[in-house]
């Protein structure tokens, strides 16, 4: 066969060689140490010295445009392999991963947790305290002797031996002022309890509590803590109303609205169209508080404040049944589930 | 309380805009919960009269009347009401009326007679519950006047709360005295004369406990009439405050104390023996209450007693014996003061609240009990007659209130409020609250007014003067925050970090009342004592729990009647434990598991969980605590599967457990497979080792398998350990890849696979060396576990 047709025939074949194997034989067919074009070259010394020449040249020629097209041939090839495998291996990603799935925190604590974040940024700890108190942490320590008209707002729960369920988590406070020096700076998160139970109480729930005391601390350092609680906690500046009430154990003495966090004030459902939601109560120390717990009301002064946890989580997840805390359904916690 | 506004404007002048004027309440500390309308709408109603009722002639219950409207020409009103005569005055709604619930007056034909209009009882205009017959409005009341004018109902009832220390504001007199403070205007208080004894006829009174009862004022009238009936004003003005009108007697002492805020009582003289006196209850005595019940007295207890027994418990509620009836002709008025300390917390035993007692215990002003008796005589005298005796004081001024003066420091005000408020404008604000003040050095002195019980020390001043002030008009002012960094304790690690190492493994959080019901507690911890509540709010909430178990399990339970078929709950808090008598509040983190162990999917066979997947969760949870000491040892736990509960120890101390739920539990509660509980005390759980490394080897290790055959008895961590003692310093990691009975094995035997990772620290270990180690152990275990082996 001449170099010619030898070369046209063979770039056919290589093109439509159909796997490396048949590919691999063309090229020993062809370029082998016995290829057609190899032994095409051991001619040569058969030939004159001009003719060698040029003929040579033309199947070195040949021989190179076979070789690439090996090559090209090669590498498609090659590619498809590889997309084939690919192909081969591809799988359902939408199909649901395996193993447990995540639960969640119940929605108290994750409220509680990121009020207490709150204060600990603004340099409070956290203190807790027995639930099961005596009459003296709970009620007498905090100017509530025992006829007190205020001891009708604490529906008591008692264990017929002179201790009770807390009322509040202000007898923690108490327990930090007789056994630290001042200055104090605390929260005290907790369940506390009250004998009554409807729509909107439950005999048990949870108060997050703040004492500050220190050489010179007044009314106005509290309103300045308050409006940057309710503000960072709703995430948005929020003004705070203050309204003059009556707690045996602050004086003066304070309920706080917050401006209402979901319409800023212009009234709505929540605020029921009043612009305020009442969210804590507040106040200066009582000096006879100071006292009872061993301190000077003249040398140090302080605020407290306090708040039920349950109330901000409702506002903030949009709650709107309190018993929904205390049944553990899993359909509702796990509505808290993507933190 | 409820309060008229139009009652209150006589007492003070009131601003025009009601909202802010009801607004400016509330931010002075009292609340105005409500806002209403004394009479709800409706127009078209005037006083008519009357001129005549004819019988209907085609209707027995029905009367054909001719009113006056003020028209000049009279109007024929059919009406079924059996007071309707001639001669009265009544509201008379006009042909186009409109009255409450959407009730239109039309020209009518009843029963064949023409009517023009209707008469109205108080009922039908929405004043009240009176629906036995027309409301008969007095002769003075012009004809033809509109009745909303007459009655003066367009009047706004505020229903404000009072707060527990403000007693002297619980009435008429009590708001206007604060509404002058806040609006700057002054109180006009009508007079109150006295009334001059047309009798020499007393009552003897004897002040027996002075620390109850220090001032005692009475009157004897004879000769009332106890069917008089009261005035429509009166009527109305308790109407608006919420209480119902009961006859003259009632009425006058329920009106004065509305108004000046002391609470009266009016005795039936025929019902007494002899004299009154004030005294404590003796032992074993008891009193039939006005409201029928009978109470037991106890020696704390202040009592009004006639000469044989108690007639009245101080300040709170009057007796049944001696209590006005219909025909009542002469009776003892009563305005007392009682000390608040007698009083509080006597009627709360009794689940008793009254108005008396709510304003006696917070504190009654003492110089106003003869006021009070002279306002009662006066009304009464003009509504029901009567022929009054002396004014009769009995007292005992030393144990009277003393308003002592407080001292009121410039400086103290600046430091609790935070900023200073000149001495003038402190000065007119106590003086506006009746305060008498006088100027010292260093600010003023203060002595509060007879009236005010929450004033006793300089904080109660500084209050005032900023609630006054205004709390809104003081700024916020923040307090530097230390710049000391908090300690932060690595030894112990956080709660929060455990429950979500719960949470990411699959549970949810839990919050269950601390308080449990005892038979179910009882059922699962049959031998642990329990503190029981004196006064539960239910008895399936009964007594405090001793474990988070109780809870979990009916938490469980509630979970699957609502259709969930998988359920992994978690708790956090206390646990309450009796132990020799002491009670202990333990902090525990508790789980419960229940269904399949993972969540229905497709990738991997469906399987119930066991105790390998709690004990993986709770093996998990000691992992964050780090250290090497944890361990599970077989025990037997109450309420759990005997044989597959384990208590957790950590050294030598049990901080928990965990375990099946024990099946005949698993049957009581009529689950189809057992829940998997654990409970673990957060204090150990919680402390933790600061991490310190060690050096790591530089040579390379060796794995060794080996397959040991033991008795079915011998436990894994009994295996380990002595594995662990064979190989000593060179064992870096001990795998247990399988355990295996059955084919191939002795009955009562296992085959244990174990993987061995040795590594040395100084030298790498060539294959003799592994030999040998691997000799001695193989040797060690057969002696000491009769342990074979298969190669």
């Amino acid at each position: 066969m001449d170099l010619g047709s030898l070369v046209s025939s063979g770039l056919a074949e290589i093109q439509s060689a159909a796997d490396l194997i048949v590919l691999d034989q063309i090229r020993v067919r062809l370029l082998g140490k016995k290829g057609q074009v190899t032994e095409q070259l051991k001619l040569l010394g058969t030939l004159a010295p001009d003719a060698r020449r040029e003929a040579g040249a033309r199947i070195n020629e040949a021989k190179q445009s076979l070789t690439s097209a090996i090559d090209a041939r090669n590498a498609a090839l090659e590619a498809a392999l590889v997309a084939a495998a690919l192909s081969a291996g591809t799988i359902d990603v939408t199909l649901p991963g395996r193993g447990q799935h995540t639960g969640a925190l119940h929605p108290v604590t994750r409220t509680r947790l990121r009020i207490e974040e709150i204060f600990q940024r603004a340099g409070f700890t956290v203190a807790e305290g027995p639930e099961v108190e005596d009459d003296f942490h709970n009620f007498e320590a905090l100017n509530i002797p025992g006829n007190h008209p205020a001891r009708a707002m604490h529906d008591t729960f008692y264990f017929g031996d002179g201790r009770l369920l807390r009322t509040h988590t202000s007898p923690v406070q108490v327990r930090a002022m007789l056994a630290h020096a001042p200055p104090l700076r605390l929260i005290s998160p907790g369940r506390v309890y009250r004998c009554d139970s409807d729509q909107t109480h439950t005999p048990m729930f949870h108060q997050l509590e703040g004492l500050v005391i220190d050489e010179n601390v007044s009314f106005a350092n509290l309103k300045a803590i308050l409006r940057r609680f309710v503000s960072a906690f709703f995430e948005k500046p929020l003004e705070i109303r203050l309204r003059p009430s009556y707690f045996p154990f602050t004086e003066p003495s304070a309920e706080v609205d917050c401006q209402c966090a979901f319409c800023e004030g212009r009234g709505c459902r929540v605020c029921k169209q009043t612009g305020w939601l009442e969210v804590l109560g507040c106040g200066v120390v009582h000096p006879n508080v100071l006292r009872n717990c061993g301190l000077d009301p003249d040398r140090v002064s302080g605020y407290a404040f306090g708040m039920g946890i349950e109330r901000f989580s409702m506002l903030r997840y949009d709650v709107n049944d309190l018993r929904l805390y205390f049944e553990n359904d899993l359909r509702f916690l796990s509505q808290f589930g993507r933190a | 309380m409820k309060l008229s506004l139009a009652w209150l404007s006589e007492w003070v002048r009131l601003p025009a805009d009601v909202a802010a004027f009801a607004h400016g309440l509330t931010m002075a500390g009292f609340e105005v919960e409500g806002r209403s309308a004394a009479a709800p709408d409706f127009t078209g109603v005037v006083v008519g009269h009357i001129l005549s009722a004819e019988q209907h002639p085609q209707a027995d219950k029905l009367r054909v009347c001719m009113v006056d409207a003020g028209d000049g020409a009279a109007l024929q009103v059919v009406c079924g009401a059996a007071n309707a005569r001639a001669g009265i005055r009544v509201p008379f709604a006009r042909v186009g009326a409109q009255l409450p619930n959407a009730v239109s007056i039309g020209q009518a034909r009843l029963r064949g007679v023409d009517s023009y209009g209707m008469l109205c009882s108080a009922r039908e205009l929405g004043l009240g519950e009176g629906h036995a017959g027309l409301l008969e409005l007095p002769d003075a009341f012009v004809i033809g006047a509109d009745l909303r004018q007459a009655l003066r109902l367009d009047d706004t009832v505020l229903e404000i709360n009072f707060t527990p220390n403000r007693g002297d504001a619980l009435s008429v007199l009590g708001v206007a005295r604060e509404a002058a403070v806040l609006t700057d205007s002054t109180l006009c208080m009508p007079p109150i004369g006295a009334v001059a004894a047309l009798s020499e006829a007393r009552l003897p009174v004897q002040l027996l406990a002075t620390a109850g009862c220090a001032r005692f004022a009475g009157r004897v009238i004879r000769g009332v009439d106890s069917k008089a009936p009261t005035p429509l004003w009166m009527q109305e003005r308790l109407r608006r405050a919420g209480l119902r009108s009961l006859g003259p007697l009632v009425d006058v002492t329920n009106y004065v104390m509305l108004e000046l805020g002391q609470p009266m009582h009016a005795y039936d003289l025929r019902c007494l023996e002899g004299g009154l006196e004030v005294r404590w209850a003796r032992p074993g005595e008891a009193l039939e209450l006005l409201e029928g019940s009978t109470i037991p007295l106890a020696t704390d207890m202040l009592v009004i007693a006639d000469a044989v027994a108690p007639v009245g418990l101080a300040g709170i509620m009057g007796g049944k014996k001696s209590g006005i009836a219909d025909d009542t002709t002469d009776v003892f008025l009563e305005a007392a003061w009682f000390n608040p300390t007698a009083v509080a917390g006597r009627g709360r035993r009794f689940g008793i609240l009254t108005d008396a007692s709510q304003r006696f215990e917070r504190g009654v002003d003492p110089a106003g009990t003869v006021r009070a008796l002279e306002r009662a005589t006066a009304l009464l005298l003009g509504m029901a007659g009567g022929v009054p005796g002396p004014v009769d004081v009995q007292e005992a001024p030393s144990a009277l209130p003393l308003r002592q003066p407080i001292p009121l420091r410039a400086r103290q005000i600046e430091r609790l409020i935070g900023i200073p408020i000149p001495a003038a404008r402190v000065d007119a604000i106590l003086r506006a609250l009746g305060m008498a003040v006088e100027a010292t050095h260093d600010g003023h002195r203060v002595t509060p007014p007879s009236w005010r019980f929450d004033l006793v020390q300089e904080a109660d001043l500084i209050e005032e003067v900023a609630r006054v002030y205004g709390y809104n008009q003081i700024p916020e002012i923040d307090l530097p925050v230390p710049q000391r960094p908090a300690t932060v304790t690595e030894t112990r690690i956080p709660a929060q970090r455990f429950a979500l190492g719960l949470v990411d493994r699959g549970y949810y959080e839990a919050i269950n009342y601390t308080f449990v019901d005892p038979v179910a507690q009882r059922r699962l911890h049959p031998e642990q004592a329990a503190l029981a509540l004196a006064n539960p709010i239910a008895s399936d909430l009964g007594e405090m729990r001793v474990s988070l178990w109780t809870g979990l399990l009916k938490s469980l339970s509630e979970n699957l009647r609502r259709q969930q078929d998988r359920v992994y709950l978690f708790e956090q808090g206390a646990k309450f434990v009796l132990q020799d008598n002491e009670l202990k509040e333990i902090n525990c983190i508790a789980g419960i598991a229940y269904g399949a162990a993972q969540p229905e999917q497709w990738g991997s066979p469906k399987r119930l969980l066991d105790f390998y997947d709690v004990k993986a969760d709770v093996e998990a949870l000691l992992a964050l605590n780090g250290a090497a000491d944890w361990r599970f040892a077989a025990g037997v736990v109450s309420g759990l599967h005997p044989g597959q509960s384990a208590h957790l120890l950590r050294g030598e101390q049990w901080v928990g457990s965990l375990g099946a739920l024990h099946p005949e539990l698993t049957r009581a509660l009529d689950l189809p497979s057992a829940p998997y509980l654990f409970e673990i005390e957060l204090a150990a759980l919680a402390t933790a080792a600061v991490p310190k490394a060690s050096e790591l080897s530089r040579f390379p290790a060796v794995r060794r398998d080996l397959a040991v055959m033991v008795d079915e008895a011998l436990t894994f961590n009994q295996l380990r350990e002595s594995v662990i003692v064979g190989l000593a310093h060179l064992l870096r990691e001990i795998r247990i890849f399988d355990v295996y009975r059955g084919k191939g094995i002795e009955n009562g035997r296992k085959s244990v696979a174990l993987g061995l990772i040795l590594q040395d620290k100084n030298k790498t270990l060539t294959d003799a060396d592994v030999d040998t180690v691997m000799h001695g152990i193989r040797a060690r275990l057969e002696r000491d576990l009769q342990a074979t082996f298969r190669d």
